[in-house]
């Protein structure tokens, strides 16, 4: 059990916690279905002096930077990897050329454990001696490893009720016409069954993303084969592959982002004027992750403790119910409120965002900051009509050069709060800021404090630079300018040696992992 | 003396054209009073009130003058009777002098503390300086600010002064200026701030009620390189005044108990999962850390063995265009770095790179770990902060960007990509561009709902409930009072003011409820629930939603309603007339919840009703419940449940279940 003597104070703490946490209101189960063919481990590209790069290298790549950053979100999300087109095969099913990866104390479909990332970011080394590639599809015979493979994804995701969890199957693949080598009936009859296969799997709630691979020389032609497959109709096939990368690591990248599912935090309606009232959804893309809370174990048998809260009367030391009774001393009194009391005197409005206006950009100085910021979508889900003006707004606030004024009367912690309207920046990587809204929490007076008046002088004018001395620092300033700098370029020193080391010791291994401190200044580059 | 004591002299105009605004004065005096008798309660208050009709104060006893000026309250340590005082202020006849009025402060905290106090003692002067001041005997009006300046200075007074003018029908524009000038010149000569103010939920914020004492996060170098140093001290700029924290409260304390502290503390055992009755002592203790499923143990002396352990330093990485942080990525509350007080070379240099980064319209970009011994590093942005006032040197604002482990990088769809019916025709475009550009709080500077001068409805609302139950306890919560609703809701006079400009947005779009959802997500199960087209309908309406299957969240809210919904009935039931309504949902409840393996849910709800209303009226409601055999849900029927078949079959008479 989680310990926070401190926040005792429910109401507070848990909007709090909220806040900040952000529980996922839906449990995932994701297959990584990688193709492992030997087109895959064909050299993509290759630098100079490096070791060719694969696409199967690619597919590991983004896998294992998405189960790290589970073990570091602290999902509870539960994932398989499975390769198809291998020699080799393990499943359930006995299917051939399906190939379940698993490591041991570890069911096949279950949350991702130090030693799963680690034998999958080492499973290229040694995959041709132990698993073997080779083409599943080929003229003359009657296999078909794509099919096997959906069968057994969806097997894998068996467990569990479509209702309460989000089911996906991740297919990885550079193969765009994966029934090219066959002809005639053979050729129609298994593209049939491979289709049948994939619409009896989302029939069941599961749904099967792709994630392709491909070159700009080469693209990846989605209406070939997949686009049935998925589903995908009209507009969505153009719109499906943003752009292939022209390097690899955009792809990579590429990759990543779409291997998310977006959450949101929460449905909430924005109040605009007299009877207009739209709906957004809110996304916390923005939040300190933490390397977690602490349980306490018996250190005889490593076993989880559990912790029991009593409630003493501190005057008499008798055992008490937990108290639903609160008080603040005041002119030597007690003055009690109750839990009711408490909670109608912070429910100072209705849950939903009003607008109170407009103001331009400059009015939002550097110093009105609180918390992370919430990012608004419009949602026409329940409101028809919503996106449209939601869209109008935005347009125009970008135009004007202005953020919109509004109070979030959320129930736990109403606030005043600046809507600054985003427009959508795309780099050769993909959507690089989504389009939308930020919402950015405002101090209240009381949060402010005037700090730089304690040092004020009196009858003096404070010492300012000369316009020469402002030109040497500009000059200063262009020598170390990071023309590339991207806000979170930089991946966390502490949390690294936190799971660095967790891992290690989840592993059994004496050595500690070098986490190398990324955010140390380069100190040669800046003398010279 | 507390170290920290202060003592303040409040100087109210309580003249005629100050009277549409006494009330909020009263408040915000009143809290400032208020947040004393909590955390400040040895600080003193005194009370003096300008343009009274009646005189009483000891300058005009000794020297004359100094008329339609009341020393309400002399400096005394603060009590709950300085609350009443202020919340309950003469309205006067007369134009009171400001100037008259600062010279009474002073002598107050003069006679009182003679040479001691530097430094702790201030004047808080509020008032509308509309009326002209009396020339002085000798000399010109300037003079004697520069004269009163110095007495201030060499006592160590501070003076904060806060003009509020909200509107200004017969004003005496050059009067006005003259006034703002002198109070200017106060600013120059000695340590002192005014503030102009023009609402009267302005007024509430534009006082600080409580002092807090700055503290720095940082003194030391900010490294531009490993041979440039500027010395910088880093406070808190921004920080959250949080709800204040309540205590548990017993009432177990005999009544005769003089020291009683009614308090309730709450104490933790760690017990062993096997042997629940076994108390684990400390040193059998060790902290575990999640991977994964794992939970990793770790001593606290190996994990400080390994863990990670930068040195002290605030580091420059570079510069970058500002374009290139966008604000949204802002992380955290706000920090300030100011030069070393009193450093002339600090002063300068800060001054030089925050006016080069301005003109250049740069960031700068930091590595700050504040502490030694601090476990983590802080990336993080540095802006210019310009001086406007002459006397206050030039600083930086430095907030913290996250790191890659931070930021969830979902993709959403571009506007372009939806539908054309989604997209705001050019007279859609037109009415938005005129609501944003009509709809302004900022016209010609006079911004409104500034962040600086907004107080927080909330923590008034509290504090003002406080009061009122310290006399009333049985005091209901009051309602929101009108200068606090101008921060939650629209001003009326301003959408008034742009009707056309709003009617023409609302008249330019239409919403509509989605038909698909109307029925399951809004009306669901609102209303009376005696009818009985209801009663089908709230079952039939939780089935439907059970069945989706375009979304989990269905489910949970499905229940969830469905939970609210048995509670409606059972709450309004009237002998018993709901109970057949209440078991027929309950048995879909019980079935939907066995359906979708959520048996812990339903379990978790039906305890909680026999644990509400076991001992009230309702209490034959769970014997029904038996005799119907609606029990919880055991784990024959949903493996996920932790109630075994016998105790659901005893239910509710064995209720001692964990969850």
């Amino acid at each position: 059990m989680d310990l926070d003597p401190e926040g005792l104070f429910r109401d507070d703490s848990d909007s709090e916690s909220e806040f900040y946490r952000e529980k996922d209101s839906t449990k995932e189960f994701v297959v990584y279905l990688v193709d492992a063919s030997p087109k895959m481990f064909g050299a993509a590209r290759s630098d100079e002096d490096e070791k060719p790069e694969t696409h199967f290298h690619a597919a590991i790549n983004c896998i294992s930077q998405s189960l790290m950053a589970q073990i570091i979100g602290r999902s509870y999300d539960e994932v398989a990897v499975c390769f198809f087109n291998t020699k080799e095969k393990k499943n359930l099913q006995d299917l051939n050329g399906v190939y379940v990866f698993n490591v041991m104390d570890r069911e096949c479909l279950d949350r991702p454990t130090a030693r799963l990332i680690k034998e999958l970011s080492y499973v290229e080394d040694r995959f041709m001696s132990n698993i073997g590639s080779r083409y599943g599809i080929v003229s003359g015979s009657r296999e078909n490893s794509l099919y096997n493979a959906l069968w057994v994804a969806q097997a894998l995701l068996r467990k569990g009720s479509a209702k309460s969890v989000s089911k996906r199957i991740l297919l990885f693949t550079n193969e765009d016409d994966p029934f090219g080598s066959i002809t005639g009936a053979t050729k129609t009859d298994m593209i049939r069954m491979t289709l049948q296969r994939a619409k009896d799997t989302q029939d069941l709630g599961i749904s099967i993303e792709l994630l392709p691979l491909s070159w700009p020389d080469e693209e990846f032609n989605v209406s070939i084969f997949y686009a049935e497959l998925l589903g995908l109709e009209g507009d969505d096939i153009s719109q499906f592959l943003p752009s292939a990368g022209e390097i690899l690591e955009d792809m990579t990248d590429q990759l990543r982002k779409r291997m998310f599912k977006k959450r949101k935090v929460k449905t909430i309606r924005f109040s605009i004027a007299n009877d207009i009232c739209i709906e957004v959804n809110t996304y916390a893309l923005i939040r300190p992750t933490s390397p977690g809370q602490i349980m306490w174990l018996d250190s005889v048998t490593n076993l989880p403790l559990k912790t029991e809260r009593s409630f003493i009367c501190a005057d008499t030391g008798a055992l008490v119910q937990e108290p639903h009774t609160y008080f603040h001393p005041y002119k030597n009194e007690i003055i009690k409120f109750s839990m009711d009391e408490l909670s109608k005197i912070k429910n100072i409005s209705d849950g939903q965002l009003h607008l109170l206006g407009f103001k331009p950009l400059d009015c939002l100085k550097d110093y009105h900051n609180l918390r992370p910021s919430t990012f608004i979508f419009p949602t026409d889900e329940e409101i028809v009509g919503s996106t449209r003006i939601f869209i109008a707004l935005h347009r125009s606030m970008l135009r004007f050069q202005r953020f919109a004024l509004a109070f979030y009367g959320s129930l736990y912690h109403p606030q005043l709060v600046a809507l600054v309207a985003q427009d959508e920046i795309t780099s050769s990587s993909g959507q690089v800021e989504p389009p939308g809204m930020h919402m950015i929490y405002l101090p209240y007076s009381d949060d402010i404090r005037h700090v730089e008046e304690l040092h004020m002088a009196v009858d003096a004018n404070a010492p300012r630079a000369t316009d020469d001395q402002i030109k040497k620092a500009s000059a200063l300033s262009r020598r170390i300018d990071l023309k590339d700098f991207s806000v979170c370029q930089f991946a966390n020193p502490a949390l690294q040696r936190h799971y660095g080391i967790l891992q290690a010791l989840a592993l059994g291994e004496d050595e500690m992992p070098e986490i190398k401190d990324e955010t140390l200044p380069d100190e040669e580059g800046l003398s010279r | 003396m507390a170290r920290n004591k202060e003592a303040v002299v409040l100087l109210l105009d309580v003249g005629p054209s100050m009277h549409s605004v006494l009330s909020e004065v009263e408040s915000v005096c009143s809290m400032l009073v208020q947040k004393k008798l909590i955390f400040g309660k040895s600080d003193e208050v005194g009370v003096v009130l300008l343009g009274t009709d009646d005189t009483c104060n000891e300058l005009q006893k000794e020297v004359g003058g100094y008329e339609h000026i009341v020393v309400l309250r002399n400096i005394s340590v603060v009590d709950g009777n300085a609350v009443d005082f202020l919340q309950n202020l003469p309205r006067g006849n007369f134009r009171g002098d400001f100037i008259d009025a600062i010279v009474v402060g002073i002598d107050l905290l003069i006679k009182k503390f003679g040479p001691t106090n530097k430094g702790k003692q201030r004047i808080c002067l509020m008032t509308d300086a509309r009326y002209p001041i009396k020339a002085p005997y000798e000399g010109t009006k300037e003079d004697q600010v520069n004269t009163i300046s110095q007495m201030m200075q060499t006592h160590g007074i501070r003076l904060d002064c806060i003009v509020i003018r909200e509107k200004l029908p017969e004003a005496d524009l050059r009067v006005m200026e003259e006034n703002d000038n002198l109070l200017d010149q106060f600013s120059r000569k000695a340590i002192a701030k005014i503030v102009h103010v023009d609402s009267s939920t302005s007024l509430l914020g534009a006082l600080k009620t409580r002092n807090i004492s700055p503290v720095t996060v940082f003194r030391g170098d900010l490294e531009l390189s490993s041979t440039m140093k500027i010395k910088v001290w880093v406070y808190k700029k921004t920080s959250e005044e949080k709800f204040p924290t309540l205590k548990k409260y017993s009432d177990k304390a005999p009544s005769s108990d003089k020291f009683a502290t009614y308090e309730v503390k709450v104490d933790y055992e760690y017990k062993s999962m096997e042997d629940p009755d076994k108390v684990v002592p400390p040193e059998q203790r060790i902290r575990g850390y999640r991977y994964g499923p794992q939970v990793v143990p770790i001593s606290s002396a190996e994990w400080e063995a390994v863990k990670f352990k930068p040195e002290k330093g605030v580091k420059l990485l570079g510069f970058t265009d500002a374009s290139n942080i966008l604000r949204h990525y802002y992380m955290k509350d706000v920090y300030i770095f100011v030069p070393e007080p009193g450093n002339k070379k600090a002063i300068v240099a800060v001054s030089a790179i925050a006016r080069a980064m301005k003109d250049m319209n740069k960031s700068a970009i930091l590595r700050c770990v504040w502490r030694q011994g601090q476990g983590n590093v802080v990336i993080g942005v540095l802006r210019p902060n310009i001086s406007s006032v002459d006397n206050i040197p030039d600083s930086f604002y430095f907030n913290v960007l996250p790191f890659v482990e931070d930021v969830r990088e979902f993709q959403f769809p571009s506007f372009s990509s939806f539908p054309s019916s989604w997209q705001p025709n050019e007279q859609q475009q037109e009415a938005a561009d005129n609501l944003v550009k009509m709809l302004d709080l900022a016209p010609s500077s006079k911004e409104v709902l500034q962040p600086d001068y907004t107080p927080n409805p909330v923590l008034e609302r509290f504090y003002h409930f406080l009061e009122l139950k310290s006399k009333q306890p049985d005091a209901d919560v009051p309602p929101l009072d009108g200068s606090l609703k101008r921060i939650t809701e629209p001003n009326p006079a301003v959408f008034s003011h742009h009707k056309s400009v709003i009617d023409n947005f609302c008249k330019n779009f239409e919403l509509k409820e989605n038909p698909k959802k109307k029925k399951s997500s809004k009306r669901a199960w609102r209303g009376k629930p005696s009818t009985f087209s209801e009663k089908e309908e709230g079952v039939d309406d939780f089935e439907a939603m059970m069945a989706r299957r375009d979304s989990s969240k269905w489910v949970s809210k499905a229940i969830k309603d469905m939970q609210n919904h048995v509670s409606d009935l059972l709450e309004n039931s009237y002998d018993g007339d709901a109970y057949s309504k209440a078991i027929e949902c309950l048995v879909a409840l019980r079935k939907g919840c066995i359906l979708e393996q959520e048996p812990k849910e339903f379990n978790r709800y039906l305890l909680g009703l026999y644990e509400k209303w076991k001992d009230t009226d309702l209490a034959n409601f769970f014997e029904l419940l038996s005799s119907k055999s609606l029990t919880l849900i055991s784990q024959k029927e949903a493996s996920d449940s932790n109630v075994t078949e016998e105790e659901a079959k005893n239910f509710p008479v064995k209720t001692e279940l964990k969850f």
